[in-house]
């Protein structure tokens, strides 16, 4: 798989969560992505974006473009946080929880081609997820 | 901080949302909307989203809190001109959006407004004519 | 033209064809190997088979109907010529490419007819004629044919588009319907359900018919479908209702307990197009005639 580009964007406020959808935008209609699927990846990143900031403490995001043979952007979110301890009960619960917590990992699985998730409870999270076009 | 304006029309608050809003700037909108149904007595709160290309979980739980905020406060909220890619979006994430009326422009929104004054129980719906 | 009475030319193809046809495959293939051969797009055992059947297949052409490579004793090899045309045209081969095929058996065919004829000037004028001839023919051949293959997968892409940008349909000031035809697969369900969002924002239609007349089968993954365009419509402030539901779909959506919610059915376009104008508040009168 051939990267033809990395980029990288800190994520430490709000403002930078802005940063991110747009970046994300820009990117995805750039590789010719349909709207469609530029609308649910810049959507998976604004989740994404915004638990490694409220969750995991801050930290950021690469963005990868990818070109061979497919075309494809890769996102991948890193942050030095508390981690998540039940990884199946996250994906399951999205934002439907009344909780206000909703961590969005189920949604953004579900809006994108790939998505992986390593984590440890006290280490961090590392989640990247991946659209083909 | 800038904020986002709401518009008064008679008993209506008109609100148009746009693109990059980030979270505090939303929190900001909830707080004063709330703030002016109860100052004005509005009964009706449209909002029209048609500059917005995501709508994410964040933005969603906004829009569901200010419709059921508005309802305790006896005024009916109308979300009208969501784009296509975000309706499918929102249909893929999984995101209902329960008890947030929708209507696909200003128009049909205050359409809808209006007729839902009406029907309530505290009958001052004849005043939105 | 030959100066050799027609049918006796070819006969030293076909006796060269005859005693060493191994040879002149090795040839063939050596040939061919240079530039057009296309090795990521044929795998060399196939290409070699296809070459051995062909010089058999031409051996028995010129011995049953000389060099007239329209007559009727050539129709085996016409027959296998479009097989190899069209399925190049499918794999990626240039019309070139594939005409190649057929003109590198010259030079080995050649050679052969030279040395046999090496004393005999007008024997070998004649049947070097007739070998070009032929293998022009055949060349030829193989080239109109790929053209046609590929005005035909042009054409069944037309169709293939037309089909999927369904026409969504005003039926009236905020009805629109969607007259569904065909299967329902997942790509060609965003696409049609795009397409349907779309038309409801540019006519500001408040309800959608989506006419299933033409879809053979609902199963769960059809139903899933539609059930996420319904959703997507709502959200933006439609609401749809599903027409040509037949019998046989009613039953398969209960045996299958598909749940289509508060989803209106009806089983005809026009018992729809009755309830989406209820919905509107719209109401058809007659005119009183004066």
């Amino acid at each position: 798989m051939a990267v033809v580009s990395t980029e990288k964007i800190p994520i430490n406020a709000e403002i930078d969560v802005v940063a991110v959808r747009r970046r994300v935008r820009e990117l995805s209609a750039k590789l010719g992505f349909s709207l469609v699927d530029q609308t649910k990846t810049v959507t998976a990143a604004s989740e994404l974006a915004r638990n490694t900031m409220i969750h995991g403490g801050g930290g950021q995001m690469f963005l990868e473009a990818l070109n061979g043979p497919r075309t494809g952007l890769r996102l991948i979110f890193e942050d030095t946080g508390p981690g998540i301890p039940d990884v199946e009960l996250a994906l399951r619960d999205g934002f439907t929880t009344g909780s206000g917590l909703g961590l969005g990992l189920g949604g953004a699985k579900r809006l994108m081609s790939d998505f992986e998730i390593s984590t440890r409870v006290g280490q961090g999270t590392r989640i990247t997820i991946t659209r083909w076009k | 901080m800038e904020k986002i304006p709401i518009l008064r029309m008679g008993d209506l608050l008109l609100v148009t949302i746009q693109v990059d809003m980030h979270d505090r700037l939303a929190m900001a909108l909830q707080e004063d909307l709330t703030q002016m149904i109860s100052d004005t007595e509005a009964r009706g709160v449209l909002i029209d989203i048609s500059s917005l290309d995501i709508v994410d979980s964040f933005i969603g739980r906004m829009l569901a809190n200010i419709a059921a905020m508005s309802r305790v406060l006896d005024a009916e909220t109308v979300v009208v001109g969501m784009r296509p890619s975000v309706a499918i979006t929102l249909v893929e994430l999984g995101l209902s959006l329960t008890g947030v009326r929708t209507a696909l422009n200003v128009d049909a929104g205050m359409d809808l407004l209006k007729s839902a004054v009406r029907g309530s129980s505290n009958g001052y719906g004849s005043r939105l004519h | 033209m030959s100066a050799l009475p027609q049918d006796q030319t070819g006969l030293s193809i076909s006796a060269i064809l005859t005693r060493d046809e191994q040879g002149i495959l090795s040839e063939w293939m050596k040939e061919m190997s240079n530039s057009t051969r296309r090795g990521d797009l044929i795998r060399e055992s196939d290409l070699r088979s296809q070459c051995a059947h062909f010089l058999k297949l031409m051996k028995q052409g010129i011995q049953a109907g000389g060099s007239n490579f329209n007559s009727p004793a050539w129709d085996e090899v016409r027959e296998m010529l479009s097989e190899i045309s069209r399925t190049r045209a499918q794999q990626g081969f240039t019309p070139s490419e594939t005409a190649t095929f057929i003109f590198s058996v010259k030079r080995p065919l050649f050679t052969r007819i030279q040395q046999d004829l090496k004393g005999q000037p007008d024997a070998l004028a004649s049947e070097m004629w007739a070998a070009t001839e032929l293998l022009d023919a055949m060349g030829l051949y193989t080239s109109e044919v790929f053209q046609k293959s590929k005005e035909e997968v042009i054409r069944r892409q037309q169709e293939e588009m037309l089909e999927l940008s369904t026409p969504v349909v005003k039926l009236w000031d905020g009805v629109v319907a969607l007259p569904l035809i065909g299967t329902l697969d997942s790509a060609r369900t965003q696409i049609v359900m795009e397409s349907l969002l779309e038309a409801i924002v540019q006519t500001n239609s408040r309800v959608a018919i989506i006419d299933i007349t033409g879809v053979p089968t609902v199963d769960t993954v059809v139903a899933q479908h539609l059930l996420k365009t319904v959703t997507a419509a709502r959200l933006m402030g439609a609401d749809c209702i599903i027409s040509g539901v037949r019998p046989q779909i009613a039953q398969t959506i209960v045996h299958l307990g598909i749940n289509l919610l508060d989803i209106t059915t009806k089983a005809t376009l026009s018992a729809a197009f009755s309830v989406a104008l209820q919905r509107l508040g719209l109401q058809v009168t007659k005119e009183a005639r004066g």
